[in-house]
């Protein structure tokens, strides 16, 4: 038997607050039941970054352990390596801003980021970018409308030649004010997207997976399809779809 | 800030178990007016089948007298419990141990924020000890107002992150709150590094020769939110060949940040204190996770004068915590009522689930007070629910319905609850099938209402 395709889940216990290390589960399963084996992979922090692997996940986090998650990372070039091999990279959320040039603490600091991605994040003092988001595609990608769950606080700005992962139709994605979600680079997709992306979005994952792997036979899904379809519908009426609310009189007597 | 009662006369008597007739007479008319319209309110709410009315007649209160909470609390010994899971279990678990040294007033619904806080003073007896449960992002609010006697940090883990952001910023915000109350004894998990952190200001600013903390080895398995310390950001590490007094050491691998050497501790079901007694815990409520509860309260019951083996007791006899672990006859099936919100509870839940093929009803709603985001269901090994029956239900059943085709487990959903479970019914043998019915907080709520409509509710 063929060696199984390595997903490397990178410190999934820094960058996993919003149940990103489900993508690199819902990559391996969709391997498994086209009858190709994977693995996945869980690198912790301290240990170090496995060169072999096909595609390196990385999630969302909190402020101090995104530091920390760039200083492990930029204390090897072992990522950086794996994308010069021709390894795909999927970031989440902090995921995404560590790979940038540079990205801002809560702390008002700058940390050097890992400068695989060219875009730079700042914060401002507003709310943080929180909700349901649709976004359409790059054309070049060739990708159904994108559905997701943002939660930052940063704003991430493109450079001059990056390609945006796509355009927002719900929700703020980079935040910028150019309408920009995202980022892509080759087989290096940066998204703000939790859900976990992959989970809501399996074209991605296929789109990920054939580009380590060449073309792959489609899969039916139906429970994906159902989600998908409430969730598009979610976001684009949101008045439709909030949670069942009590009557008024219920409401003040429960508190919420 | 200026209590309108006699705090000195009231310390004085601070051991006597009971003062009847004291401090509300020294309240300001105003309060005691405010008290008594909120209580009116509660009652009629109640009366009407509206609810427990808690929180209308909180806030019925606290529209009278803004300081309703400072003022009524004031001259009683009190104990403040709050966490991320395991408040309400808690809190019912130290009011059963408290009774042992007279009337308790608490807020037993699980009504956490300060109008849910003023109505349990309000139903409580006149210098009856406190027991209060308070949301996590409230701590700080509520210190400041009660001056309880005690705090009891449970545990830090994610829960709600559209609303709240960062567990991490909870930890920080305690802290200060602690350090600006010298006299309140902080009962904290030393299993839980977030927790160890808030605690740990309460620990340097007690004067000398008087613990200001005391630190419980509940054993906490959770340990996914604090790799990172939440003092310097350098990684926590965990030695689990290092075992000692409840559970494996930890340590900061940038600061001085460690495990603390706990006073009291489980090894196995028996809570151990440092003086040797060691107290079996036999609770009625199911799972380890429970055992650690009843762990902080009875350290805190300790703080205010009950006797350990009193508490241990009077806890062993409490079977429902507001409808958790309830069980319901729905059309002849035995269903159990089970709550999780989080990752960490809904681990814990799975460990006490019967095992398989017994079947499993699964709800997850994504409404305001669940958090908005259920990706969390990522992070719940649903894995763990192979070989049974599981149906998905709740008002975000299909992303479950996802998580669980991804996790190999089949399912089918159903989003209407009394059929959700008369499918988890279909095809069992037994004359009066059992099932686990596991939901998120306003799930677990439609649940409940859902399957006791029309039917008195039957404990099992």
């Amino acid at each position: 038997m063929a060696e199984p395709v390595s997903i490397a889940l990178l410190y999934p216990e820094l960058l996993g607050t919003y149940g990103d290390g489900g993508n690199a589960l819902v990559l391996a399963q969709r391997l498994l039941w086209r009858g190709v084996a994977a693995e996945v992979v869980d690198v912790r922090a301290g240990e170090p970054i496995p060169r072999g692997c096909q595609i390196y996940v990385m999630g969302g986090g909190e402020d101090a352990p995104q530091s920390l998650a760039a200083r492990e990372l930029r204390a090897t070039p072992a990522l950086l390596g794996a994308v010069d091999g021709g390894a795909a990279v999927l970031a989440v959320c902090a995921g995404l801003q560590v790979l940038g040039h540079r990205f801002a603490g809560d702390d008002g600091k700058v940390h050097e980021g890992l400068g695989l991605l060219d875009c730079e994040t700042h914060r401002d003092d507003g709310p943080r970018r929180v909700g349901e988001v649709v976004v359409t595609a790059d054309a070049a990608l060739d990708l159904p409308d994108l559905t997701g769950y943002e939660n930052h606080g940063g704003i991430t700005t493109l450079g001059a030649a990056a390609h945006p992962l796509g355009r927002v139709v719900v929700g703020h994605g980079n935040g910028a004010g150019d309408g920009t979600e995202g980022i892509v680079k080759g087989r290096v997709v940066g998204t703000y997207l939790h859900g976990p992306v992959l989970a809501r979005n399996p074209a991605l994952a296929d789109h990920l997976l054939s580009s380590v792997l060449g073309p792959l036979a489609p899969l039916d899904d139906p429970d994906v399809d159902a989600l998908r379809k409430e969730r598009l519908h979610a976001a684009r009426h949101p008045h439709m779809h909030m949670p069942q609310l009590a009557s008024g009189w219920r409401r003040l007597i429960r508190g919420h | 800030m200026t209590p309108g009662v006699n705090r000195q006369w009231v310390h004085a008597r601070a051991g006597a178990p009971f003062c009847a007739k004291m401090p509300t007479v020294d309240l300001p008319l105003r309060t005691r007016v405010a008290a008594l319209a909120g209580r009116a309110i509660a009652d009629a709410s109640r009366w009407v089948g509206a609810g427990e009315g808690s929180v209308i007649g909180g806030r019925v209160t606290l529209a009278i007298d803004e300081r309703a909470l400072e003022l009524m609390a004031a001259g009683h010994q009190s104990v403040v419990i709050t966490g991320t899971n395991g408040k309400t279990t808690t809190n019912r678990l130290l009011a059963a141990a408290l009774a042992a040294r007279g009337p308790v007033s608490t807020n037993a619904a699980g009504a956490n924020l300060i109008p849910g806080l003023v109505s349990g003073l309000f139903r409580g007896r006149v210098g009856a000890a406190a027991a209060l449960e308070v949301d996590e992002s409230h701590l700080a609010t509520v210190v400041a107002a009660v001056q309880p006697t005690s705090v009891v940090l449970l545990n830090l883990s994610r829960d709600q992150l559209d609303r709240y952001g960062e567990v991490r910023r909870h930890a920080a915000d305690w802290r200060l709150a602690l350090a600006a109350s010298p006299a309140t004894v902080v009962v904290a998990n030393a299993d839980d590094p977030l927790v160890t952190w808030a605690a740990g200001a309460s620990a340097t600013a007690g004067t000398v020769g008087r613990p200001r903390v005391t630190w419980v080895g509940t054993g906490q398995r959770w340990r996914a939110d604090a790799s990172a310390c939440p003092n310097c950001g350098s990684r926590v590490r965990w030695d689990d060949r290092r075992e000692e007094r409840g559970g494996a050491h930890w340590a900061c691998s940038g600061c001085a940040l460690a495990r603390p050497r706990p006073d009291a501790w489980l090894e196995g079901t028996d809570l151990v204190l440092a003086d040797g007694r060691r107290l079996p815990v036999r609770l009625q409520l199911p799972g380890r996770v429970n055992v650690s509860n009843a762990a902080m309260a009875v350290a805190a019951a300790m703080v205010l004068g009950v006797d350990p083996s009193r508490a241990v007791r009077n806890m062993s006899r409490v079977r429902a915590v507001a409808g958790r672990y309830q069980v319901l006859n729905v059309d002849g099936a035995r269903v159990r009522l089970l709550l999780a919100k989080n990752p960490a509870g809904w681990a814990e839940a799975l460990d006490l689930i019967r095992p398989p093929p017994a079947p499993v009803v699964v709800g997850i709603n994504a409404g305001v007070a669940d958090g908005r985001d259920p990706s969390w269901l990522w992070d719940v090994p649903f894995e763990r629910l192979h070989n049974r029956t599981v149906v998905a239900t709740g008002e975000r059943g299909r992303d479950l319905a996802v998580r669980l085709r991804y996790a190999g487990i089949p399912h089918t959903y159903v989003p209407e609850y009394r059929k959700a479970v008369g499918l988890a019914a279909t095809g069992r043998t037994a004359r009066q099938p059992e099932i686990d019915l596991m939901a998120n907080y306003t799930s677990f709520q439609d649940a409940r209402r859902a399957l006791t409509v029309g039917k008195p509710a039957g404990l099992g």
